[in-house]
Order: structure tokens, then C-alpha cells, then sequence
């Protein structure tokens, strides 16, 4: 029990999925605080599902989760607001926000019935602008930025809300190299300065074998979680893709295309 | 969010907009009253002509209060559906809802009368329009959220709520076929829209409607700032969904179905009063949009409501005739000029 209070986030023998179709089950996790934990897998294969699940927008299947040795049912809508906080793939709805007001809804949890703003909610807001290289941008309107910009944005909101889990879903699809690095990069120090536990979902397995602490890869099977080391020397990447296609060079750590 | 104080000269200069607005309202009618007679009169001095008092006092005082809340509430309404629905077409009127409360009038007005014969009109009394115009507008929106939620396309639900509309005055025009001319008069009356002729009694039973929505409007104010970012991430701010999306919808259906009971189906305030809002104050936050949206149709309704009047002369325009000439043509520019309405 006590191994279980140590941990922000686990799951024991967790299925998702929908209604009565099981997308993925069996998968059994846990991470402590300051770990940033990358989720890999194919297309269909359930990171949304499971990160829908985890954030609490879709029932379980089956199995546990808990958030700091509590169950996810046994939490207030309030009580969950100020454990984890999320960042999705759908934009926000309104794009006529400015970044300053996008990034200050953030603090909603802790503040008043009308939503009023205290100095410690300012300074907050001022930390998550200033760690996400945002100052330039706080009275620019959504509409206005660009797909990583916007991005940077809304995790930097996620961080205003001050929880000690966060979760992404696919935080670096629609940018370029650079900047898929500088968002794993930012997440990382997120992550290790402000002790903050980070689980997202990504395609790009390569920086996130480069990046990552830990690494879930969901096969919908056996799911393997571990430092991504360990699960190199376990040959598990080399059983996410049928290999006709593309192979897994242990040595670099990356897919390659086969000639 | 952004410093409320940045806009605090707006907030000064629309509420002294305002009061000139009634100033204005109250000055202009049939019977021509010199403006400082208003004025004096206004500031409870006894006027030269006694028959000035009463006009002043007993018809146009309550016809510009009237226009005040039938306004603010119906904008307010527009904007409470515009967040809910993340849409900025939505509207009392294009969602259908004015069309529901249409129905419930026509049901109670002409229903009550094809039902049985004999009862007299009577006991359709202000109270029960009042309930019958909301409890239909309460259903069409009930109905186009429901929608809403298995449809994510806005478009879809903008052509579903027209839809509603059609499918509710088809329903007013096969009660009107078989009414009496009397009360199918009554009904065609109601459905110009006015916001004269209200009695004191009628007045004040608007304003309580309207003092409630507003009241709900208030409280839901936080849960409206999260529906800014859509309703996953209202989740997992700790809103909750269903609670706060009952007390939206009951606030919105209370502003546009007990106005419309009064002052009957009025167009294009509720849709373009949250638009016109956001050109001097330029924020989504809704602790400014409520109070500024509020004041903001007040003015504009006031407005609309001392054109209808035609000055010095006894004819009176429908004042939907007014508030669609004003309304559509800034619902094109806005579109024009902004290529998209951001929401």
C-alpha cells in the first residue's frame, strides 16, 4: 500500500475502450513524482483512449487507477481539477482569447465563485509565461499563433493549474523537428525543476527513447513500461511494427526503412 | 485575466449612453412633449399639462423600462448561447427558441380558445403566457442541446435549429387555421412584438423574470470562462458539466422565453448584441461581457424602440420590422468586414 501512496499515477490490469469493445487491457503502470513518461504505440491502438480514460472524460473498462493511492471514481470533479490537468488534441473553443486569458483560466480550481484572480493566481500565471517563453505573445489573441505557439500556450496553462500530474495528448503533432524538440525539451524541465509527473502520448519514439525517463508502449497485449533502455535490451521496440517495413536499430535507438 | 480597470471609461461612457437613451425614449412619442417638460418631469417636478404627466408617468416611463430589460435580457440571452454552443451565430431566434416560446404563446392564446369554445379568454392570464412562452422555448432548446451534443458539426446545428423553427411556426400556422379571428388577432398582435401597453402588474413580473436570468447569468459566470476552452477542458478545470449547463440553458430559456411572452418574438438583438459588444470591449472574459452585453441592449433596444415610434406622429412601426433593419445589415458587415466571426 504503501509502494502505491508513493506514486502519483497507476493503474493495475486497467482495460479501455468503448461500451462493450475492449480497445486495449492489461496494462499496468506507475510513476513517481518528476518522471516524464512517453506513450507509444501504433495508430488505433488506443494512447487516446487511455489518456481519455486516465483524464477521467471516459470510463474505464475494467481494472484500477489511482491517483495518489486513491481511486479516479473516489475523486470530486474539484479534487481531480487540482491533482491533474490536461492538454488534448482539440483546440480551445474560442479562439478570441488572448494568451494572458487562456493561460489565467488555468487557475480556476483555486479561485473564487466569480473567478477572481489573487496575487499568488498572478504569480502563478507569470511563472507558466515566463517558463514557456511566452511574454512577447501575453496579449496576442489565439487565432494569431502559430501551431506551436499555440501548444506552448496550452501547456503553459496546464502548468498555471499547478497539479502535480499532467497529461498530453500527442503534445508535438502538426510542428516541425525543432519544434517537437523544444516542446519534449520544455516538458522535460518541467517535469525535473518543478517536479512535475507528465505522461503524453507521441508518435515520435525516437525522441521520446532520447528524452523520456520512462516509456509505455502499447501493444493492447503486455503494454511494457520501463526506462526505455531496459526496454531496448528487452527487444520491445522491435515488436511495435510488423517488420517487413521498418526495423528498430538498437544501437541508435530509431526505426529505419527497410531497402 | 485582462485588468478589469482598462475598462472602466467604457463602462462610464455606455452607462451614460444610457441614460440618454431613455432620456431620448421617453422624450419621443405620439404626443409631442417639449424636451425640458421630459426632463422636469423626469426629475419629479409637476408639469404644465396634467395630460403630460400621465403619458409621462403611466405609458412611456414603463414602455422604456420595458425596452430596457427586454434588451439587455435577450442579448444577455444571445450571449449565454453563443458561449454554450461555442457558435457565434447562435442566437434566441436562430436556435429556434424564439420560435418555441412562439408556440407555447400560440398554444395558450389560440389553443386555449380551440379547445373549448365557451371559456372565455380570461383566465390566460400574464402569468401563464409568461410559463406557457418559456416552457416552450425551455423545450426547443432542450431539444437543439440534445442535438448538440451528438452533433459537433456548428453549421449542422445552426441548419437543425432553423429547422426547429420551421417545424414550430408550421405548427402556429395549423392552430391559426382553425382559431377564432379573435384571437388569431390577438396572436398576430403578439407576434409584431411590442414592448408598450404593459401593465404595471406585467411590468413587474418582467422584471423578476428578467432579475432571475440575470441572477442565474451571474452565477454561472466561471463555468462560462471554462466553456471558453471547450467542454473537456471545463471537465478538467472542475466544472461540472451538467449542473452548470442546466443553469445556463434555465437562464437563457428564462430571458428568451418570459420576454417573449411580453414583448413577443423579437429578432436579431439576442444575435448581434454580443458582436457589436466585443467592438469597444475587446475580451472574451465574461465578468465585463455579462454587465457590458447587459447595457449594451439595453441602449440598442431603446434605440430601435424611438425609431418605431416615428416621431410626432400616432403610427407606431412592429418593432421586429426595426430591429431586423438594424440587425441583419450589422450581421453582414460583421461577416464582411472579419471575413469569419471568431467566437
Amino acid at each position: 500500500m504503501e509502494n502505491v501512496e508513493k506514486h502519483i499515477l497507476s493503474t493495475k490490469e486497467l482495460a479501455i475502450g468503448y461500451g462493450s469493445k475492449v480497445v486495449a487491457e492489461h496494462i499496468n503502470f506507475s510513476l513517481e513524482t518528476g518522471t516524464l513518461c512517453g506513450i507509444v504505440g501504433a495508430n488505433g491502438i488506443g494512447k487516446s483512449t487511455l489518456l481519455r480514460t486516465l483524464g477521467g472524460f471516459q470510463s474505464k473498462l475494467g481494472g484500477n487507477i489511482y491517483l495518489k493511492g486513491k481511486t479516479l471514481e473516489n475523486h470530486s470533479p474539484s479534487e481531480m481539477a487540482q491533482k491533474l490537468s490536461v492538454v488534448l488534441t482539440e483546440p480551445p473553443a474560442s479562439k478570441n482569447l488572448t494568451v494572458q486569458e487562456l493561460i489565467a483560466l488555468g487557475r480556476q480550481p483555486y479561485t473564487n465563485w466569480l473567478g477572481s484572480l489573487s496575487s499568488m493566481d498572478k504569480d502563478h500565471i507569470d511563472q507558466s509565461i515566463n517558463a514557456f517563453l511566452l511574454n512577447d505573445l501575453r496579449n496576442a489573441k489565439c487565432h494569431e499563433l502559430s501551431d506551436g505557439q499555440l501548444q506552448r500556450v496550452l501547456i503553459a496553462r496546464a502548468m498555471a493549474q499547478d497539479t502535480p500530474l499532467i497529461l498530453l495528448d500527442e503534445p508535438t503533432t502538426h510542428l516541425d523537428l525543432y519544434h517537437k524538440v523544444q516542446i519534449l525539451k520544455l516538458l522535460q524541465q518541467l517535469a525535473h525543476q518543478n517536479q512535475k509527473t507528465i505522461l503524453f502520448t507521441t508518435h515520435e519514439i525516437d525522441l521520446a527513447i532520447q528524452l523520456c525517463d520512462k516509456t509505455l508502449i502499447l501493444d493492447g497485449v503486455n503494454n511494457p513500461f520501463g526506462a526505455p533502455c531496459e526496454l531496448i535490451e528487452q527487444h520491445c521496440f522491435e515488436r511495435l511494427f510488423p517488420s517487413e517495413m521498418i526495423q528498430f536499430d538498437a544501437k541508435t535507438g530509431t526505426f529505419k526503412v527497410n531497402k | 485575466m485582462s485588468h478589469p480597470r482598462s475598462y472602466r471609461l467604457s463602462f462610464v461612457l455606455i452607462s451614460v449612453a444610457l441614460c440618454l437613451a431613455v432620456v431620448l425614449n421617453i422624450s419621443s412619442g405620439s404626443v409631442s412633449i417639449p424636451f425640458s417638460a421630459t426632463l422636469s418631469g423626469l426629475l419629479g417636478k409637476p408639469l404644465e399639462v396634467p395630460s403630460w404627466e400621465y403619458i409621462l408617468w403611466d405609458y412611456r416611463v414603463p414602455k422604456a423600462l420595458t425596452a430596457l430589460l427586454v434588451g439587455g435580457g435577450l442579448s444577455l440571452s444571445g450571449l449565454l448561447m453563443q458561449t454554450l454552443f461555442r457558435n457565434p451565430l447562435a442566437g434566441p431566434f436562430v436556435l429556434g427558441i424564439s420560435s418555441g416560446a412562439s408556440l407555447g404563446a400560440a398554444l395558450l392564446l389560440m389553443g386555449a380558445s380551440f379547445v373549448s369554445s365557451f371559456a372565455s379568454l380570461s383566465f390566460v392570464g400574464d402569468v401563464s403566457l409568461a410559463i406557457a412562452a418559456s416552457l416552450g422555448s425551455f423545450l426547443v432548446l432542450a431539444v437543439v442541446l440534445i442535438v448538440a451534443q451528438r452533433i459537433r458539426d456548428t453549421m449542422a446545428l445552426l441548419i437543425i435549429g432553423l429547422m426547429f423553427g420551421s417545424i414550430t411556426s408550421a405548427l402556429v400556422s395549423v392552430l391559426a387555421y382553425f382559431t377564432s379571428a379573435e384571437s388569431l388577432q390577438r396572436f398576430i398582435f403578439w407576434s409584431f412584438g411590442s414592448v408598450g401597453n404593459l401593465s404595471s402588474q406585467q411590468l413587474s413580473l418582467l422584471a423578476g423574470i428578467v432579475i432571475l436570468g440575470v441572477l442565474l447569468c451571474v452565477l454561472s459566470i466561471k463555468a462560462l470562462n471554462a466553456f471558453l476552452l471547450g467542454e473537456h477542458y471545463a471537465q478538467s478545470l472542475g466544472v461540472s458539466l451538467k449542473k452548470s449547463r442546466l443553469v445556463i440553458i434555465a437562464a437563457a430559456g428564462l430571458l428568451a422565453g418570459g420576454i417573449t411572452a411580453f414583448a413577443g418574438p423579437i429578432v436579431f438583438i439576442g444575435l448581434a448584441v454580443p458582436h457589436l459588444t466585443r467592438q469597444i470591449f475587446d475580451t472574451m472574459e465574461h465578468r465585463i461581457l455579462v454587465p457590458a452585453v447587459f447595457l449594451y441592449g439595453a441602449i440598442l433596444m431603446l434605440l430601435c424602440d424611438t425609431l418605431a415610434q416615428l416621431p410626432n406622429s400616432v403610427n407606431v412601426l412592429p418593432i421586429n420590422a426595426i430591429t431586423s433593419l438594424v440587425g441583419a445589415p450589422v450581421v453582414i458587415w460583421l461577416l464582411v468586414r472579419k471575413r469569419k466571426m471568431i467566437f
